[in-house]
């Protein structure tokens, strides 16, 4: 467990790099073969539209997945993650136009929780198309 | 229809061991666009005081949502599964699921609640490596909407 950022040089409100992760239909078709989630509301867009929706919608665990690569990348190694969790609020809508959507996500520095644990606590923020797409992201994530 | 305030509590039996595959691992992280050589190259995953690769903080709810059927299906408890949404996920690490790895979980039903019309049912999945220890526990939130609503 080696993460790159000391605990030391981090303070509440430190921000991390945002980052924008696109999704495609092609996108949601190789994370339900990764996943084994093939719910038809992932990729079926007439079954999707049947259910209310107003097109096919990316899978929730996908969505979690990238907004905590913001952690990731900041920290280095993904084994320094120790809780991480979020609320689904809306679907990230993605279109049959080869352009799909994109996921926009930030994370601050919300707690420094433990000097001994070196933890902290960071705040997710997930957006697509100017709709926050996470509730309650955070992610507890041990340092240097 | 409400469910069955008697199921909370009640904890289904641990499921068939998972084997945890390097290639399955290196599948899921190129599926979410994830190049963190810790997933794929094991001398870097070593670099971080790894044994071996190991996978994404999310892959494993493939796993436990899977054990999370149990719950689900269970003809008793009369879930409607096809209007059923996740709500809520959350992981708590003991340690990163790495390649190798034989997995177990263990599924008890937390809490059954209605909301708005809604029920709302929150399971905990314990899984547990080969050798008994905790490695990860996750907590899934699954709202069923109500029938008239379809």
């Amino acid at each position: 467990m080696t993460a790159k950022i000391a605990y030391d040089d981090v303070e509440v409100g430190t921000e991390l790099p945002a980052r924008t992760f696109p999704v495609t239909r092609a996108t949601l078709v190789q994370y339900a073969g990764a996943s084994g989630d093939f719910n038809p509301i992932h990729w079926n867009e007439k079954f999707a539209k049947e259910v209310g929706l107003p097109d096919v919608i990316a899978h929730g665990m996908f969505t979690m997945a990238s907004a905590v690569r913001v952690v990731t990348d900041w920290v280095g190694d993904p084994g320094a993650v120790a809780e991480y969790g979020v609320r689904f609020t809306k679907p990230v809508v993605v279109p049959n136009d080869g352009t799909g959507a994109l996921i926009e996500v930030s994370g601050t520095v919300a707690a420094k929780l433990d000097d001994a644990e070196r933890t902290v606590r960071v705040d997710l923020t997930a957006k697509s198309a100017g709709q926050k797409v996470l509730g309650m992201s955070r992610a507890v994530v041990r340092l240097a | 229809m409400a469910l069955d305030q008697s199921f909370v509590g009640r904890t289904y039996p641990p499921t068939d061991p998972y084997e945890v595959g390097r290639e399955k691992i290196r599948e899921f992280a190129e599926a979410i666009g994830d190049t963190n050589p810790a997933y794929t190259d094991t001398e870097a995953a070593k670099a971080l005081g790894h044994p071996d690769v190991i996978a994404p903080p999310t892959f494993v709810f493939a796993i436990t949502f899977k054990a999370a059927g149990l719950v689900v299906a269970d003809p008793q408890l009369g879930l409607d599964y096809s209007r059923v949404v996740h709500g809520d996920q959350k992981f708590a690490y003991r340690r990163p699921v790495r390649a190798g790895d034989r997995l177990t979980v263990t599924s008890t039903i937390e809490a059954i609640r209605s909301m708005a019309g809604n029920e709302v049912i929150d399971i905990r999945g314990e899984v547990h490596d080969e050798a008994g220890e905790h490695v990860v526990t996750a907590l899934t939130k699954l709202v069923a909407r109500p029938a008239e609503e379809s």
